[in-house]
């Protein structure tokens, strides 16, 4: 026992903990719960999904549409893993680039989501027409929010990133948007399953 | 903007609290100003990012909401004395229980537990703060501001009267209309994000911050316990976040999730609440048990009995609390099937209980035990909490549920855990940590005045609910006829009951003045282990200096403060040559406090369904989210002089001590 006491010890560096660890675990957990909140928000979907008062149904969905949005996000991820590559590589210019480029794309689908919703209200199917739809859009809205929160973190990011360069802190920063990211990602491919393509099928 | 019926009018006790709080507020700003304290309250209290700060800030909120919440309860239970009483009218009294319930369980103790965490968790795993400092004073100020907006409602714009947990349709703008529903909402939203914040926080400090060479199971079992409820925080509070984010598009944007029209489902609202609600309550009676482990080991001198199924019991009431959520509505008719798995777990949730309270027993037993005041208060749980969790076994079986369902013998089972388990917890730790914070014991003679007072006032007023509710008194009936009270032998025993509440007040109003006189007379701790205490706050001063350790401690197996102290008698402790390094502390920073405001000032303008002025809170929170981000220069280091002179002068107080000896 007292042999892996001391070895423990010498991982500390003089009790001062590595504090971008810390940070991007506490990222982690914090995406848990955010996970939950989206799985709360997917459930809540699945029980009102066919409570469609009469009106708008699954079926109505624009299929190009959320198609290209689907696309534009994906493209969106694939580029912030390219930025972060660029990252490693210490490549100031290129990053920026690739971020730039990626909330650029994340705009497009924000932009697109908003015509989805806009012309979904135009044709009569609002957020009060019934359950089915309060649910679809509160899902949808809320991940198009954190899409929104996003761009707007990265811009900020963007900035420091022109001010500071590459340092432990924005290289931390910047891994922790990356897999904020990838998240909102992975939330949609769900998104575009359970609710796009289970609707129109 | 309407603001016709911004201020609550008609009530004279409404006018009096108007009148209380103008009196207040101009005696706390006179007060500020005239001893010149605005500049002191703001660097050491409002920015502060200390741990120790911070707890404290959340003890004194939680005193405060336990007094707002028993006013309520007392002037519940003079309403209720007397048949056919015109104290309250029904409205008046269906908004003074839903606040009881929702202060008492959100903004007294939850804050009361998050004191305990802020105070002791960091001293206790030999870390100078928790993992994120500046998000735990957005924690504290979100929690805090939540409460205030939520408190506002009685004298502005009308308190929520849909009960604690607000089911739909009746919280439903159709039946609801209004801000004081609002007011729930966003003061409870407000203070959720910051718990949830809150069990981030604590997981990753006590995953990542502990002293070298402490593994998970050198933990003190406080530790432990604080570690099971926040991760019960993590998987639960995203529940209620989405749940009242829900409720609010239904009631703000005319959504349809728990409507009555338009097919919406007022019954899913009902299982989300409680699959946030009922873990919720383990979240807040584990920290209590792990106090009551700390307690029992030090007064009986003694290693816990049973350490690893101790912890073992936190977790799996942990886990299996995420199961247990449908006992609150097996009336809903989900079915005999779905019903008897979530009896079964709830009645499986005895058993980690009942193996902790053995192990509290057998520590006991054979131990040189020392009567002291959080030692009464465990006395005092033990067959409070026994009672009340064998009622809730009762409860617990589906079918004769039908039978107690809203009935008072269901009041009185939750108030016997809440309070036997973890108001009687939390006071235990309060008096146990409280010379560790502040330097000073609380006046014995006076806490043993509260102390019977709340035991003898609790029996008075919850046994005979028990009796009432096999009577067929339901809760939240304002009021009973003559019939009821006299034939039906109703009245007398809420008259009794009253008693009681009356009595715990008065235990209470004891304590206050425990507290008061305690603070120029109360015996002096100068040793910093005021109690011969085995784990690592007790090895430093009280109050800590601001960086807690002045050199990380090297753990060597649980209880190590223990033990080294016997090597120390013993004559075998070798001390290690003291070489103090600069210490790593991080700046105090006014962004918490202001974004909280923001946020305070999004729900106040949610709640008038103002949405310029939401608007403007949101992008507030926005801004200093941004402005955060863009500060680097967030830590600074103290240097060894400054170690040295602090360190000199801790010691010499206590060498002082000692010689006086």
């Amino acid at each position: 026992m007292q042999q892996s006491v001391s070895a423990h010890v010498s991982d500390h560096d003089h009790g001062h903990v590595d504090q971008d660890s810390l940070k991007i675990l506490g990222f982690w957990i914090f995406l848990v719960t955010d996970c939950l909140l989206f799985g709360t928000l997917f459930a809540t979907y699945a029980v009102l999904h066919t409570h469609t008062n009469g009106g708008f149904t699954g079926k109505e969905f624009d299929i190009p549409g959320f198609v290209i949005e689907t696309f534009v996000l994906l493209v969106s991820s694939f580029t912030s893993g390219l930025a972060v590559l660029e990252m490693h590589k210490g490549n100031k210019k290129g990053l920026i680039s690739w971020l730039i480029i990626t909330l650029l794309l994340g705009a497009t689908f924000v932009g697109l989501e908003i015509h989805e919703f806009v012309s979904m209200a135009a044709e009569g199917a609002t957020i009060s027409t019934s359950a089915f739809l309060t649910s679809f859009f509160t899902l949808v809205g809320t991940h198009g929010a954190h899409v929104t929160f996003g761009i707007f973190w990265m811009i900020g990011l963007i900035v420091q990133l022109a001010k500071k360069g590459i340092t432990s802190d924005t290289k931390r920063k910047i891994s922790i948007i990356s897999l904020y990211w990838h998240f909102l990602d992975a939330v949609w491919i769900f998104i575009f399953t359970v609710v796009y393509l289970m609707g129109v099928m | 903007m309407n603001t016709s019926g911004f201020f609550v009018t008609g009530d004279p006790m409404i006018y009096g609290a108007d009148v209380s709080i103008v009196l207040v507020s101009v005696a706390i700003i006179f007060y500020l100003t005239y001893f010149k304290k605005w500049g002191w309250l703001w660097r050491e209290w409002i920015t502060t990012v200390d741990h120790k700060r911070i707890g404290i800030m959340y003890l004194i909120a939680s005193l405060l909401m336990l007094f707002r919440g028993g006013v309520d309860a007392i002037l519940m239970r003079l309403q209720l004395a007397i048949p056919n009483a015109h104290f309250l009218e029904s409205e008046h009294y269906n908004e003074i229980f839903t606040t009881h319930g929702t202060i008492m369980i959100l903004f007294m103790a939850m804050p009361f537990m998050f004191a305990l965490f802020n105070m002791v968790v960091p001293l206790q795993i030999g870390a100078r703060d928790v993992a994120y400092p500046a998000l735990n004073a957005i924690s504290f100020w979100l929690f805090f501001l939540g409460a205030m907006l939520f408190n506002l409602s009685f004298v502005i714009g009308g308190s929520p009267d849909a009960g604690w947990l607000s089911y739909p349709p009746l919280s439903e703008n159709q039946f609801s209309p209004g801000p004081g529903q609002n007011f729930w909402i966003w003061g409870v939203q407000i203070s959720g994000i910051g718990s949830l914040a809150t069990g981030i926080n604590f997981v990753v400090t006590i995953l990542k911050m502990r002293a070298p060479g402490m593994r998970l199971r050198d933990m003190p079992l406080f530790t432990w316990s604080v570690m099971a409820s926040s991760i019960a925080i993590l998987g639960v509070f995203p529940i209620l976040t989405v749940s009242l984010i829900m409720l609010t598009i239904d009631r703000l944007f005319g959504g349809h999730f728990f409507t009555m029209t338009a097919g919406g489902n007022p019954m899913m609202w009902v299982n989300l609440i409680w699959m946030w609600g009922h873990p919720e309550v383990y979240i807040v009676v584990l920290p209590a048990f792990g106090v009551f482990s700390e307690v029992v080991a030090t007064f009986a001198k003694k290693r816990i009995f049973g350490y690893g199924s101790m912890v073992f019991s936190m977790i799996a009431i942990s886990v299996v609390s995420y199961y247990t959520w449908v006992h609150h509505f097996f009336t809903m008719g989900a079915g005999a099937d779905v019903n008897i798995v979530f009896a079964i777990c709830t009645m499986i949730i005895a058993i980690p209980t009942g193996v902790k309270v053995f192990n509290w027993l057998f520590t006991l037993y054979r131990g040189r035990i020392t009567v002291t005041q959080p030692l009464l208060w465990f006395y005092a749980m033990i067959p409070c909490f026994l009672v009340g969790g064998s009622t809730g076994v009762m409860l617990a079986a589906a079918p004769a549920d039908y039978q107690y369902h809203n009935s008072y013998f269901l009041i009185a089972h939750f108030h016997q855990v809440l309070i036997g388990g973890v108001v009687f917890g939390y006071l235990a730790g309060m008096y146990y940590w409280w010379p560790k914070v502040f330097g000073f014991k609380l006046n014995d003679k006076l806490g043993k005045w509260a102390f019977w007072l709340w035991q003898i006032g609790f029996y008075v007023c919850f046994m005979p609910q028990y009796a009432l509710g096999f009577m067929g008194m339901t809760r939240r009936i304002y009021t009973y006829n003559q019939t009821m009270g006299w034939d039906m032998g109703w009245a007398p025993l809420n008259f009794i009951s009253t008693i009681g509440a009356f009595l715990m007040g008065a235990g209470f109003v004891f304590q206050a003045w425990q507290i008061i006189y305690s603070i120029k007379h109360g015996e002096r701790d100068v040793t910093g282990d005021a109690w011969n205490g085995r784990t690592l706050e007790w090895s430093i001063p009280s109050p800590p200096p601001a960086y807690n350790f002045a050199i990380l401690p090297t753990i060597k197996g649980r209880d190590s403060w223990w033990y080294q102290k016997q090597e120390m008698q013993n004559g075998t402790y070798k001390q290690e040559p003291v070489k103090y390094e600069p210490i790593h502390m991080p700046k105090n920073t006014g962004v918490p406090f202001i974004m909280s405001c923001f946020f305070f000032v999004a729900g106040f303008g949610f709640t008038f369904e103002w949405f310029w002025m939401g608007i403007i809170g949101l992008i507030g929170v926005a801004i200093t989210l941004f402005v955060r981000s863009f500060q680097y220069d967030t830590d600074y280091y103290i240097t060894v002089e400054e170690i040295e002179r602090t360190e000199k002068a801790l010691r010499n107080n206590a060498s002082v001590q000692r010689t006086a000896n």
